[in-house]
């Protein structure tokens, strides 16, 4: 019987889903364990409190709640060292955050702090008596590697969406704490929020590709791709030969066999009936999409998930529902 | 300045990767190999910020067997002045015990600024430059898509999910560099004749102990057959719902 801590991230005052998926992996290590507790550490601006029993409705028994004007915004400095001193106290079998731009820049300070090593972005985990046993994608997702790391806590991020978090309803206790930190003391300082954005991604980098081929009629019809890249947040835009001979997209973004050869965690075909030498190039991908008006083009073949249907109704449709579905997460 | 850059040596992501005998390694046979995509970003970054002041020093420096003396050599090629191997028979999958090495190598070395890339593409970790910040006890900004140096200070932008952030730091400081910063040049003809006879320096590794290690390695289970979801655009919800719960994309 051991109890785990799980970082329940929050941004603009707001829980993200990676919260809920954090807290929920960590209730199923304590209920691994023989049945410890799960404590969540929640750190906002003042009234943050007021989001605890949403943890508890995934298992948290326990949620620390950190206020401080400060921490309206990550600052990491203050993150990592509220959270290690409660790890370091709190003698827990695990610490499990997410691998999320917040989690991925916390945990390795945390570990680091608490001396331990880390397992990072895991998609499934195990007790294995003293140690855990993690999956990890690697290789640009084309090698899953198995990883024990020996020792308590044993620190890990968790990558969103590997592991649904799982409703088990309690009214959490909410105890008070105080920055670890003084907050005035960080060297490390968020000084603005911005809304939207992200940079441009490389085909090569992007964990998304939104690709598009002639069913879009036009160059102008790109527009539709680039909104669904944009609703995705991390997704570059590529296209087929025949539309970057047509000069509707520059040959860079080319995908197929004399093209990129890419193998991103999602792929979506927008208009694409899918060539040999286009799915050369992009056969490998984790997942892939089709959406095409002819229910017998190839692409369907190689598609884990297809809609048949009019690229041009269906893509702006899509962008909405996607744009929904992340601003949740 | 004094810039040091991190760099780890990796096989071409675009191979179609087999697994070794032994269960927990590619296979080499006919992989290529070269700085870790972000590591060039970092390389790039550091010769950039030094040319424009018209001085300072950029040290490289790679952790592993003498194999990754190839890719210091790329990197004083593309204009850095020296570099360090800290040897070792094998890159550790523990990244605390390359973070505690690199540490020891940083500590005294004086930097004004310390470069790592976001990730190691192969291990995509992303752990070693913030664990080796928080060893140093410097200010460290993870992931950042631009770089300003002014007065002592760096300001940086991190690119969140769907948002992203400006941050402050003053230096010296640890900073790990992702899209969007400059691109790796391309070492021209005198810069690999230079390359030659700049200095190379061969230290052993002072990792210690690791307590997370590799079981095993194989490749993701193939894909099962396809389905179509629907027609038009009223399958569009039970798409977005099969790529958050079954594919776990969204």
């Amino acid at each position: 019987m051991a109890n785990v801590f799980a970082m329940a991230e929050s941004r603009g005052g707001a829980l993200r889903r990676v919260a809920f998926e954090a807290v929920s992996a960590a209730r199923a290590i304590a209920d691994a364990s023989g049945g410890g507790e799960v404590h969540a550490l929640l750190a906002g601006a003042p009234g943050i409190a007021a989001l605890a029993p949403e943890l508890g409705k995934y298992g948290a028994d326990l949620v620390v709640v950190v206020e401080h004007a400060v921490l309206a915004n990550a600052s990491p400095e203050v993150l990592a060292a509220t959270a290690a001193a409660r790890i370091r106290t709190g003698g827990y079998r695990a610490a499990v955050f997410s691998t999320s731009a917040q989690g991925r820049d916390l945990a390795p300070r945390v570990a680091a702090q608490l001396g331990v090593s880390m397992a990072a972005d895991v998609t499934s985990f195990e007790l294995a008596g003293d140690a855990m046993v993690v999956k990890h994608p690697s290789y640009a997702g084309k090698v899953i590697a198995t990883l024990r790391l020996a020792g308590s806590p044993a620190v890990l991020t968790l990558r969103p969406g590997a592991r649904a978090a799982v409703e088990a309803p309690r009214a959490a206790r909410v105890e008070s704490a105080q920055p670890a930190i003084d907050p005035a003391s960080a060297r490390v300082v968020v000084k603005e929020m911005i809304a939207g954005g992200g940079a441009k991604l490389d085909i090569g980098d992007a964990p998304v590709i939104v690709s598009g081929g002639r069913g879009l009629k036009s160059a102008e019809n790109f527009k539709l791709v680039e909104d669904l890249a944009a609703a995705f947040g991390n997704a570059a835009v590529g296209a087929t030969r025949a539309v970057t001979d047509d000069g509707w997209r520059p040959h860079s973004d080319q995908i197929g066999q004399t093209g990129r050869q890419v193998s991103p965690d999602l792929y979506v075909a927008c208009g694409i009936s899918g060539a040999i030498q286009h799915i050369a190039g992009m056969r490998n991908s984790r997942t892939i999409v089709a959406i095409n008006k002819d229910k017998d083009a190839p692409i369907f073949k190689v598609a884990d998930y297809g809609i048949v249907g009019d690229v041009l109704e269906i893509l702006p449709v899509l962008t909405a529902a996607v744009k929904q579905a992340r601003s949740q997460g | 300045m004094k810039i040091a850059v991190c760099i780890k040596r990796v096989p071409d992501m675009e191979t179609r990767f087999r697994i070794a005998a032994s269960g927990t390694a590619v296979d080499e046979a006919g992989l290529k190999y070269d700085m870790s995509d972000f590591d060039g970003y970092a390389v790039e970054t550091a010769l950039q910020l030094n040319e424009k002041e018209g001085k300072g020093e950029t040290v490289v420096i790679s952790l592993g067997p003498d194999v990754v003396q190839e890719q210091l050599r790329k990197a004083l090629s593309m204009g850095a002045e020296r570099a360090v191997q800290l040897k070792a028979e094998r890159v550790p999958v523990d990244g605390l015990a390359i973070a505690r090495a690199l540490a020891a190598e940083l500590r005294d070395g004086g930097y004004d600024l310390i470069l790592f890339g976001r990730q190691a593409v192969d291990s995509a970790n992303a752990t070693v430059g913030p664990m080796t910040a928080t060893l140093l006890d410097l200010p460290c900004a993870t992931a950042v898509s631009t770089l300003d140096i002014a007065g002592g200070r760096a300001t940086v932008r991190r690119d969140l999910e769907g948002a992203a952030e400006i941050v402050e730091l003053p230096l010296p400081a640890v900073i790990t560099v992702d899209e969007g910063m400059p691109r790796a040049r391309y070492p021209s003809l005198k810069g690999i004749m230079a390359a030659k006879k700049k200095p190379l320096e061969v230290k052993p590794a002072q990792l210690g102990e690791e307590h997370l290690t590799l079981e095993k390695m194989e490749l993701p289970p193939e894909r099962a057959a396809g389905r179509i979801v629907g027609e038009g655009p009223g399958a569009v919800s039970e798409l977005v719902r099969l790529l958050h719960t079954e594919a776990k994309v969204l």
